[in-house]
């Protein structure tokens, strides 16, 4: 076990090394940020001395180095727009997307998984097609134009949930929640919604493929023979083998959901990272950016760990010393 | 003795794209309290199928479509599926080709014995704990509490059969269809586990129906043998009489290409051609263009019937009683 943690440590290290030198290097060359952060009408002198200020004027391999040296003690370096520490910034905002995440999640897996296994079990009845070609749609209409959707029937014609906007917040464990006032969930439905959309599509998928292929087994066979009832073959005997490649997925998911909650929250003027990712993007806020995109690195690789021990939970034939993965 | 199971005029059929596969045409079966009997063939003869219709297991497209099957003489055949379920484990139960396959590789070997004591008796956990251990006991597995807490990928094959005869024998079902359970093993343990099937049901009076395409197990075990071909049961009738003195001519040629160590040195004789295509089975007798003694007679189906003493054969030209069996 050990032993595991050790290699999965070095392993992450050597990804976030990558990964620093790739966003780096795609950073410097999206363009200047001094041409925007200074106003046209300065001089050469005054541009001179802003690219002293923020360190542009040194050698690309001196400013990584020194951005990495910084990154090791936990700094990031500060917004050129804003003023303060980059990741401060980012971590603002991080429990508004978290939060949204979480809910898409939820919806995702509490609707996707019944109705994949309904799909799976009745692939041969209306009930199961009708299932299938609802995940289509969720496929493939563009997820903007299902928030744009979503927000003229709900907000719009039938005025139930407001439009956009956090709503009423209160702290939990000194984070700012939404879920617990009335008002935040109702603010948070729709872009949740929204975001689980797809996520939803793609559970029902993979739930149905597996339910179609565990449906066979012999062991399915052998549950009913024993005479255990419908029930326990189906969420026992079934589920538990149908969650296996379903988890691994979802963890990459969760993983992509919190990165790129952009279009969603830009939709529905959700205040999370996305929002703050697309502004610093235009700015060439670059501190920002690249802290937002390590940041990302470091979510992905712990939900990959994470998603490896939940495996281990649900498969006891793979045990984390032996993979080398 | 009493009839345990009795299957008349059973015919499961699957509905596909490409047409219907019969796979049980027409089988008539009876196995008695106490009595082993070996139903053979090769595969694709419908013999599993004719299990899992007994277990009502069959898999859609599958549907018995018309026919009878009593279980200590209730009808099961249009039963409701929980009474089927009530009776699944506790009245019949099955044991499966592949142990490696048969128990649920995410669920302790606890688990799954517990649940199926407990889908037919209202225990406690600790008492559904001592019959499992009981059960682990009688199938002679060692240090049964150990195995319990065990996965099934922990346990060798031979291993997991036990667990699976356990679990079938729990409830001491008046029937146990077997269906290959020894194929998948090495040939010391296929002993051994045919030895100990045939012990556990031989103590407790438990009807079997051992489901095989390996004549040699078969006789090894079976007070009668049916045999089937393309859906269809062609003889039947006491092991010692059919394996010595078979009368239809499939039943020779698979005794033919048995090796056996009185034939030593000469070669086996296999059946011409290839099992027919389920969707193409030929017309009359589904083994006439295999068969050396076929006629235009053979055209037509020939009936199921009675040769004496307990014999019955699907054939216009039978071999004569004495003949030997092989020449």
């Amino acid at each position: 076990m050990l032993a595991y943690l050790i290699r999965r440590a070095m392993q992450a290290a050597v990804a976030v090394l990558v990964m620093a030198v790739l966003v780096f290097l795609g950073v410097y060359a999206v363009g200047d940020p001094v041409d925007i952060l200074i106003s046209p009408e300065a001089d050469l002198a005054e541009i001179e001395e802003a690219r002293r200020r923020l360190g542009l004027d040194r050698p690309l391999i001196e400013q990584f180095g020194i951005f990495l040296a910084n990154a090791l003690r936990g700094d990031l370096g500060r917004s050129f727009v804003h003023n303060e520490p980059a990741l401060r910034l980012i971590l603002e905002r991080l429990p508004a997307t978290l939060e949204l995440a979480v809910a898409a999640m939820a919806i995702a897996i509490l609707l996707g998984i019944p109705l994949g296994m309904l799909a799976g079990l009745r692939h041969d009845r209306p009930s199961g097609k009708a299932i299938m070609a609802g995940s289509i749609l969720g496929f493939s209409l563009p997820n903007f134009w299902q928030g744009l959707m979503l927000i003229m029937l709900f907000a719009v014609i039938l005025g139930w949930l407001p439009a956009g906007g956090r709503g009423e917040t209160v702290p939990l464990f000194g984070v700012e929640v939404s879920f617990l006032t009335l008002n935040g969930l109702q603010h948070l439905l729709l872009p949740a919604v929204n975001l689980a959309i797809f996520k939803t599509a793609l559970v029902i998928r993979l739930t149905r493929a597996g339910t179609r292929e565990v449906m066979l087994q012999d062991y399915v066979k052998f549950a009913r023979a024993k005479g255990l009832s419908e029930r326990r073959v189906v969420l026992v005997h079934m589920l538990k083998n149908i969650l296996i490649p379903v988890v691994t997925v979802l963890g990459l998911e969760f993983g992509s959901v919190v990165a790129f909650a952009v279009v969603t929250e830009t939709v529905f003027a959700w205040p999370g990272m996305g929002k703050l990712l697309i502004d610093s993007i235009l700015n060439l806020d670059r501190p920002v950016v690249v802290a937002y995109l390590m940041l990302i690195v470091l979510v992905f690789i712990l939900v990959n760990f994470l998603v490896d021990v939940l495996y281990t939970l649900l498969d006891p034939r793979v045990r984390l010393a032996e993979r080398h993965g | 003795m009493t009839a345990v199971l009795e299957i008349r005029g059973l015919r499961t059929w699957f509905e596909t794209r490409r047409g219907t596969v019969k796979a049980v045409d027409g089988v008539d079966l009876t196995v008695r309290a106490g009595e082993v009997v070996g139903l053979v063939g090769e595969s694709g003869s419908g013999k599993s199928v004719t299990g899992f219709s007994v277990l009502g297991l069959v898999d859609p497209p599958g549907r018995i479509v018309e026919g009878s099957i009593r279980l200590l003489g209730e009808e099961l055949v249009g039963a409701s599926p929980d009474r089927l379920r009530q009776l699944r484990g506790a009245r019949m139960a099955m044991i499966f080709q592949d142990p490696m396959m048969t128990l649920n590789p995410v669920l302790r070997i606890d688990t799954q014995m517990m649940e199926a004591v407990r889908a037919h008796a209202v225990v406690s956990r600790r008492e559904a704990r001592e019959r499992c251990l009981e059960a682990l006991r009688r199938v002679g597995i060692p240090a049964p509490e150990e195995r319990l807490r065990a996965y099934p990928h922990q346990l060798s094959g031979g291993m997991r059969q036990r667990v699976a005869i356990a679990i079938a024998l729990l409830h001491r079902p008046p029937l146990v269809i077997a269906d290959e359970p020894t194929t998948a093993l090495d040939v010391t343990i296929q002993a051994q586990i045919l030895y100990e099937i045939q012990e556990l049901c031989a103590a407790s009076g438990t009807a079997l129906l051992w489901i095989s395409h390996d004549l040699a197990v078969v006789s090894a075990i079976a007070d009668r043998i049916a045999v089937m071909y393309a859906g269809r049961i062609v003889e039947e009738g006491p092991s010692e009489a059919l394996l010595t003195r078979p009368h239809h001519p499939y039943t020779q040629g698979l005794l033919d290409s048995v090796p056996s160590r009185h034939r030593r040195g000469t070669r086996l004789r296999s059946i011409p051609g290839n099992a027919p295509p389920p969707l193409a089975l030929p017309e009359g007798c589904a083994f006439r263009p295999r068969c050396a003694r076929a006629s235009r007679r053979c055209l037509r189906e020939p009936e199921l019937r009675a040769t004496g003493a307990g014999r019955r054969v699907r054939c216009f030209h039978p071999l004569p009683d004495a003949a030997p069996v092989s020449a």
